[in-house]
């Protein structure tokens, strides 16, 4: 089974590299962004096989950029991080098409889990 | 004039509405008017009345004691009257009654004038004075008198017209005093004559001594040419002028008060005589008179000084629990207010609380990531030197971001504190930059634009930093609930005057109704439902109040809101 391909996408630049780095040595093949447009970007060029994606973002916020990955392929699980205390913004990520949300700071493991349970869906 | 500025002053005293602690002067300040103002308010009618009770109650007194006296005086005079008038019939009786040549017979005469004295005291000689003027007989105790002209005296001339004749009392040859009683012989068919008698006036001093004074009190009689007529205590003996001037009153009895020679305050009571024309004089000490009143004027001079020390002992007391209550009501709303203000302060850190736990859960999340990658290292390396530099650089990382944690919440809870009034030198631009930190994660992400132009060089401002984040905050957040997403806010600060700061801050929001201006200020007044309070602006009111400064307000609906905020450098 080749490795897991995934896209994770955050403003806090950090948090994503790390992240990354815990991914990758668990097997998982990850690319990152700092922002919802270059996220996008490398969505369209590459395919992936799960994307995670920060809700609350500057400029181009998650739920805007899970809209348009949906309207780009219907069936990629996308995960959403949310750092906000009230979860309005998980459901709502739901209702749009998110396979699953979670909130900051995350379990690696609860992460690992629902990555694949996300793609084994798909 | 300085009533006026008085009562300015007095009402300047008077507690203001605002937040404003009023410091202890001003409640010394206030305690004193009000005492003034009371102790004026009742001890000046009480003065002004018993003034009044005063002067009538001795006009009172004095005609009361003066009474006694006029009627004492107008008896007395109606016996000199009626003494000196029995005299006066008898020597006219005796003219009538006897013929010429009976009277100036010698012998005769002095069987009469024997009579005469045995049944009238006071006679001492009669004579029989002829047409000419000349002594025909005489009887009594001067047998030289016999053959004296008396036509060139004056008393002579008058009987002749008047027909009857009383003198002023006079010193004779033995030296004591004594007055003469002449009467014409009226019957036609007789030549004219005249008889004249003597009579000791020592009868007068039995007739004063019988009014029985008190010995500060003195009677005496003069004549027309203020003559005394008796002998007197104080004033004088018998022919000296009298020193008291008497005046000829419109009523048989007159009342004078006047000072003595001797410095006493007097009242003189006087009546006059019709023949011959002496003026009957009682004086009287206005102490000696008066003396009854005393008692009962100090008697009631005693009451008014009790009233007067009760009157004061109430108002001490009053105005002190007045202004004691005053000063605890001001202290209890004080608390108040910054109980409200405070309870005001942690609504708007629980409106910013969304903000706040997203701030701290991304750096958490970094936290997270850099201690479970060194989990993670740990437990896929077996050589824990070849990671040492690895280790060092996720280390580093973590604290790098509990700093970033601490400082957003120590920026919480710098401003949640709840501290007294703590005043210090402070930069207003500093302070603004600080509330922004607040606010920048809610702007970045509803992509507001926040407009900051503090001015440059602008004067340090000796406030309260707490406080003047909470105004900041308060403005700030109403115009972020006020615009829409990608709104924008605009703020400056500029030094208005030498002694003051100012704060604009304006919105491009949904601005106010001119019914919620009116309200705006008023607590529990919203437009936010159930997510506001009602506090935010009149607490903001407040505060920049207290701190001394004013506040402006322009706003129109659908263009936005535009707040200006003055702070003193100093407050006042």
């Amino acid at each position: 089974m080749p490795p897991l391909n995934i896209l994770l996408i955050d403003d806090e630049e950090d948090f994503v590299k790390t992240l990354a780095e815990r991914l990758q040595l668990r097997g998982i093949e990850v690319w990152i962004a700092t922002d919802g447009a270059t996220g996008l970007r490398l969505f369209q060029s590459h395919p992936f096989d799960v994307v995670i994606l920060d809700i609350l973002m500057p400029g181009l916020g998650g739920l805007e950029v899970l809209e348009q990955m949906k309207i780009l392929n219907r069936q990629i699980p996308i995960i959403l991080l949310t750092g906000l205390g009230d979860t309005q913004e998980g459901p709502r990520g739901l209702q749009l098409g998110a396979s699953d949300y979670l909130m900051k700071p995350v379990d690696i493991d609860d992460l690992i889990k629902k990555i694949n349970a996300a793609a084994a869906i798909s | 004039m300085n009533l006026s500025r008085w009562w300015e002053g007095f009402t300047r005293s008077l507690p203001k509405d605002s937040g404003q602690a009023a410091s202890p002067d001003r409640y010394h300040t206030l305690r004193r008017n009000i005492i003034i103002l009371m102790l004026l308010i009742t001890i000046a009618p009480l003065t002004f009345m018993a003034l009044i009770n005063h002067y009538q109650y001795q006009a009172n007194l004095k005609r009361g004691a003066l009474n006694p006296i006029q009627t004492l005086v107008a008896k007395t005079k109606h016996s000199f009257e009626l003494f000196l008038e029995e005299r006066l019939s008898t020597v006219r009786f005796i003219a009538s009654a006897y013929a010429y040549e009976e009277l100036s017979d010698n012998q005769k005469l002095n069987r009469i004038f024997g009579t005469l004295k045995s049944e009238f005291s006071g006679f001492v000689d009669l004579g029989l004075i002829d047409h000419n003027g000349i002594q025909v007989s005489y009887a009594g105790p001067y047998a030289r008198f016999l053959g004296k002209d008396y036509s060139e005296q004056g008393w002579f001339q008058e009987v002749t017209v008047r027909g009857a004749y009383i003198s002023d009392v006079f010193l004779g040859y033995r030296k004591f005093p004594h007055l003469a009683i002449a009467v014409q012989n009226m019957r036609r068919e007789d030549k004219r004559w005249i008889l004249r008698a003597t009579i000791d006036t020592r009868m007068f001093d039995n007739l004063i001594a019988s009014m029985g004074l008190d010995p500060q009190s003195d009677a005496f009689l003069i004549n027309q040419e203020g003559i005394l007529q008796t002998n007197t205590k104080f004033y004088g003996k018998i022919l000296e002028p009298c020193p008291l001037k008497t005046f000829r009153g419109a009523s048989v009895i007159n009342v004078l008060e006047q000072t003595d020679p001797m410095g006493r305050e007097i009242f003189m009571v006087y009546a006059q005589f019709n023949n011959p024309e002496y003026t009957l004089v009682v004086v009287k000490p206005r102490s000696v008179l008066l003396k009854s009143g005393f008692a009962l004027k100090s008697e009631m001079f005693l009451i008014y000084v009790i009233s007067v020390v009760i009157i004061m002992l109430v108002v001490l007391k009053l105005s002190g629990g007045l202004v004691k209550s005053l000063r605890e009501a001001d202290e209890k709303r004080e608390s108040a207010f910054r109980e409200l203000e405070h309870s005001q302060k942690l609504s708007s850190i629980g409106r910013l609380a969304a903000g706040v736990a997203h701030e701290i859960n991304n750096p958490l999340a970094i936290i997270n990531e850099k201690a479970g990658l060194i989990k993670d290292v740990v437990e896929h390396v077996d050589d824990c030197n070849a990671v040492r530099e690895k280790f060092l650089d996720l280390t580093q990382s973590i604290l790098k971001t509990v700093d970033r944690c601490r400082t957003i919440t120590h920026r919480l809870l710098g401003f949640a504190r709840r501290l007294e009034a703590h005043f210090e030198e402070l930069n207003l631009n500093d302070v603004i930059t600080e509330v922004l930190g607040f606010l920048e994660k809610e702007a970045l992400h509803r992509q507001i634009d926040i407009r900051f132009n503090p001015a440059e060089n602008l004067p340090k401002i000796y406030s309260d930093r707490s406080q003047l984040e909470q105004v900041f905050l308060n403005i700030l957040n109403n115009a972020f609930a006020a615009v829409d997403d990608g709104g924008r806010v605009d703020i400056s600060t500029w030094e208005e005057n030498p002694a003051t700061l100012g704060v604009a801050i304006q919105d491009n929001g949904c601005g106010m109704s001119e019914e919620t201006l009116r309200h705006m200020f008023e607590p529990f007044f919203t437009t936010k439902k159930e997510y506001g309070t009602g506090l935010g602006l009149p607490i903001t009111y407040g505060i920049v109040k207290k701190l001394g400064g004013d506040f402006k307000v322009r706003s129109k609906e659908g263009e936005g809101t535009h707040f200006t905020i003055f702070f003193p450098k100093s407050p006042g």
